[in-house]
């Protein structure tokens, strides 16, 4: 794509060694988010999504390690730097919302504290100053009552509430990127949609870029550009969301597409949801060629052979065998 | 929350109830009670004029409620051994206890603290892996046989520091202190030192294990990517959370170390109330100690209480409502 | 054992992380030597030490190493004031810290898994009564509680059998003050164990409370119930060797570890550094490898428990 793009994630490979062996949850993984682009990740637990999350802000847990790729942001390399040089890029240019905000906040803390540390850390201003912004940020993320509520702590507000603060927390050091990993999974269904519009509005105002990291489908569908989808820790297929959504061409894709039920014509479908067959490889028995061969319901020979490489096809880009030769 | 506090405060007042019944137990049933007082040539006479005095002739219910308004009267009898009011040996052997009490459980919880963050924040170190090593070693090392190798190396060899007794003291406003007086100083050092050092490893490891345990919770991870300073990430969120399952904890070492006062006393010829029961309890001196549990357990029983109090400061979870959350 | 099932236990989950840990292979080593030395001891000891007519008082203070002045015997580790020889006293003495530490623990966990279990399975009030006990009695520390009882009991023996009594009654002080551990972990166990279908089960088919306990809610408890009481045998014989150390323990008589202690440490300042240094070492290495094999056990059975 653009080479101007805000985010750029170029062959990012990540290992964990262990004693049965090096695992590999990301593997090769490649993408660019742009400015204002709401960018989703998709896959089942596991495909390694919050991984990739992890990587590009240099948050994985030891053992696991970069262990080859590049992470570059606005054209600088990110994915190298130390501990001291990622502090000024976490918070104050990539900001970060987790999957459960029960856990996210510090239970010791009043909220207004938290955000005002975190203004303090990034932007170069005085407790009043940043006390201040701290109000904004709540009243921006649409918490009633903001200025009563700075002195709560985070057990007195709800989870939709909560997860409003991460959210004001994540966005406090105006950053340019958010990582929004399984934001809405651990809320109620009825804030889910709510939280999303939140999101999606204060990126757009502010054209910010977001991954959001689902497994949702749904979510996908309400809230992204573009979709890469994810598979044993592989890109799978990277396209526009309505392309994807519509006409997806990698049969892992289909399944998934297939897997959720449509809106639209629920009250009349008597048929079941499609559903892929069998499971994930483990990431110590990954089969040879494409991982996704095992449970292809359009296998072909090659596909146990050999690995598909990612290839334009149309809108999106894929990595399958199915069609490839012929355009070739 | 007040109802928590309230709830608290009963359960207190029961312990007490018990342990006051334990001591008046053995005041009544431990020996004989006028032989022990009267000696063993008494009377018929002598023994009816006692039983009228003390009233042990009266139900055991009347006879406990009175052992319980005396003891809150300050008044725990005769020791049997020498006559002397019990509550007159243990005001004047009182103040040596406490001053070396508080005096090791500073030295414990300071540096108990301060290794225990330190060995968690650098988990992997070489002088950290060397501390936590040493540190079992002096959790299977008995207090008794700390202090002696103190002795034997300060006292004996090295002849810098005194092996026994408080050293000078003077008296601040009835109160005898041994911390005012330069060798009353040198004499606490090697008692505070043997009955700290268990309780020190003791913090430090729960210290250590429980800032590790929050080092692992997501809301580190978050405070690490919303880029906090390493500093403000550990001293300004994880040791907070730390503390406060660490508070109880060190309430109950408290108490430890009263009781093991006990064992530092006696080593080091320390004049303070545990040497003063150990004694007792060698003569079987029931009235010293049937008050000295009392005493022991009022102290725990504040102490707890305190400990609660506590929390509620710390936690805000609980200071709305007190059930949940403990 | 047949051959098999000694080569499956020895293939066990336990055995396997056993051979890959030194600590824990020394420490076994260590603690078996030493066990195996105390049960011996009648046999180990080159002298009989507290049998006064087999006494030289001419080879008092005898440095280790030399021979006594009196009897011309050669005493590797010294003799004491009396002219006892120190190794033997030593041998007889970790013989009767052992014996009172085991037999405290065993009186512990007996006391502990029964009410524990009880008051799992039963719940209501049953529960609430025994687990304030627990509760109250883990205010006072174990060794004011077993000094307490250790009083109480010596009280209410005889004057001339206190000394004769002496090891049952450390053995009983001991015991009693270390129950709470052991019924809080049975206890929490066995609420989650008998909450499961197949106890509720052998309930509705009227299987006696007492058979339920023993057959289905006991053997799920066992392996942090040996963790405990490995860890409560290390405590049992620092709490022995002081309670001895402080006199209200094993007489000079029947001297245990703590006692050896005690009487070298008149000793320390004259000089004659082997009568309590050989002793402390003792209690120390004994001490150190339960510990270490608590703390490996507990690492192994169940990293949860703290």
């Amino acid at each position: 794509m653009t080479t101007n793009a805000l985010l750029e994630v170029n062959n990012l490979t990540v290992e964990i060694p262990t004693r049965r062996g090096t695992l590999i949850p990301v593997n090769e993984v490649s993408f660019n988010i742009d400015r204002g682009e709401i960018v989703g990740v998709v896959g089942e637990s596991g495909a390694g999504k919050s991984i990739t999350g992890s990587a590009i802000i240099g948050l994985l847990d030891p053992p696991a390690r970069i262990a080859g790729g590049s992470v570059t942001l606005q054209g600088k390399l990110i994915s190298d730097m130390n501990e001291n040089q990622l502090r000024d890029i976490r918070g104050k240019r990539i900001g970060t919302v987790f999957q459960d905000p029960l856990t996210s906040l510090d239970p010791l803390m009043s909220i207004g504290n938290q955000l005002s540390e975190t203004a303090m850390a990034h932007l170069n201003i005085g407790r009043d100053q940043a006390r201040e912004k701290a109000l904004q940020a709540l009243i921006d993320v649409g918490i009633p009552a903001a200025e009563s509520r700075l002195d709560a702590y985070p057990h007195e507000f709800s989870g939709g509430m909560r997860q409003r603060v991460v959210i004001a927390l994540a966005l406090i050091g105006d950053p340019e990127l958010i990582i929004a990993d399984e934001p809405t999974t651990a809320l109620d269904v009825s804030v889910q949609a709510q939280v999303l519009m939140l999101l999606k509005r204060l990126c757009k105002e502010r054209n910010t870029g977001v991954m959001l990291i689902t497994h949702d489908m749904g979510v996908i569908a309400e809230t992204t550009d573009r979709v890469v989808v994810l598979y044993a820790g592989r890109v799978a297929e990277i396209g526009d969301t309505r392309q994807v959504l519509t006409a997806a061409i990698h049969p892992y894709t289909q399944g998934l597409v297939g897997a959720t039920p449509n809106p639209t014509n629920l009250a009349n479908s008597q048929e079941r949801l499609n559903q892929i067959p069998g499971t994930m490889p483990g990431l110590l028995s990954m089969p040879a060629g494409c991982p996704f061969h095992p449970r292809c319901s359009e296998v072909m020979e090659v596909c146990k052979t050999t690995l598909p490489t990612l290839s334009q096809r149309e809108n999106s880009t894929i990595a399958c065998h199915l069609g490839a030769e012929a355009k070739t | 929350m007040f109802a928590y506090i309230i709830r608290r405060f009963f359960q207190g007042a029961l312990v007490l109830g018990i342990v006051g019944f334990i001591a008046f137990s053995m005041f009544r049933f431990i020996g004989d009670p006028y032989e022990n007082i009267l000696g063993q040539d008494a009377t018929v006479l002598d023994r009816q004029a006692l039983e009228e005095r003390l009233g042990l002739n009266k139900p055991i219910a009347i006879q406990y409620l009175k052992f319980l308004g005396n003891a809150m009267q300050g008044e725990f009898g005769v020791s049997y051994r020498n006559g002397i009011p019990v509550s007159e040996m243990i005001a004047q052997r009182l103040p040596a206890t406490i001053e070396l009490a508080i005096v090791s459980a500073l030295f414990a919880l300071f540096l108990g603290v301060l290794l225990g963050v330190y060995t968690a924040i650098n988990r992997d170190g070489f002088l950290a892996n060397f501390i936590m090593t040493t540190s079992l070693i002096g959790v299977s090392l008995p207090t008794f046989l700390i202090g002696i190798l103190l002795i034997w190396v300060f006292a004996v060899e090295l002849n810098v520091l005194p092996s026994f007794g408080r050293g000078e003291t003077v008296e601040i406003w009835g109160w005898k202190t041994g911390l005012a007086t330069a060798s009353g100083l040198k004499s606490i050092i090697l008692p505070a030192i043997t009955l700290g050092l268990y309780q020190m490893t003791l913090v430090m490891r729960l210290v250590r294990s429980e800032m590790l345990e929050v080092l692992r919770t997501d809301y580190i991870r978050f405070a690490r990517a919303r880029g906090l300073t390493r500093r403000a990430i550990n001293f300004g969120h994880a040791l907070k959370n730390t503390l406060l399952p660490v508070i109880t904890i060190i309430g109950i070492q408290l108490g430890q170390i009263i009781a093991f006062a006990i064992i530092t006393e006696t080593v080091f010829q320390w004049p303070g109330v545990g040497l003063l029961f150990i004694n007792a309890v060698n003569f079987v001196d029931v009235p010293i100690m049937a008050t000295y549990l009392l005493l022991v357990g009022s102290l725990f029983v504040v102490i707890n209480l305190v400990v609660d109090l506590l929390y509620v400061v710390i936690d805000p979870r609980l200071r709305l409502d007190g059930t949940e959350a403990r | 054992m047949s051959d098999s099932r000694w080569l499956r236990w020895w293939q066990s989950d336990v055995m396997w992380s056993w051979r890959r840990s030194p600590v824990a292979i020394v420490s076994t080593a260590v603690f078996f030597a030493l066990a195996f030395a105390a049960i011996f001891a009648p046999l180990v000891a080159p002298y009989t030490p507290f049998d006064p007519s087999s006494l030289n008082l001419m080879d008092g203070f005898t440095a280790p190493g030399e021979t006594g002045m009196g009897s011309g015997n050669k005493y590797w580790l010294g003799t004491d004031d009396q002219g006892r020889d120190i190794f033997s006293a030593i041998l007889y003495g970790m013989r009767l810290s052992l014996f009172i530490g085991v037999m405290a623990v065993t009186l512990a966990a007996i006391l502990g898994i029964s009410l524990g279990l009880i008051a799992g399975y039963f719940g209501g009030w049953i529960d609430a009564v025994i687990m304030r006990i627990a509760d109250i009695q883990l205010t006072f520390p174990s060794i004011l509680v077993a000094m307490l009882i250790f009083g109480v009991a010596r009280g209410l023996t005889p004057p001339e059998l206190r000394d004769q009594m002496a090891v049952w009654v450390l053995i009983i002080s001991i015991g009693l003050s270390d129950w709470v551990q052991f019924a809080r972990t049975v206890r929490s166990s066995a609420m989650v164990e008998s909450r499961k279908e197949y106890v509720q089960a052998a309930r509705l088919i009227g299987r006696s409370p007492m058979i339920i306990l023993r057959k289905h809610l006991l053997p799920n408890v066992m392996s942090p119930v040996l963790v405990i009481a490995t860890i409560s045998l290390a405590l049992a014989i620092i709490l022995e060797a002081t309670l001895s150390f402080l006199g209200v323990g094993a007489p000079p008589t029947k001297p245990s570890l703590g006692t050896l202690i005690r009487i070298g440490q008149d000793f320390l300042f004259a000089g004659e550094w082997w009568i309590i240094l050989f002793p402390s070492l003792t209690l120390l290495v004994l001490a150190l490898s339960v510990n270490l094999l608590g703390d490996w056990l507990r690492d192994v059975l169940n990293p949860k428990l703290r």
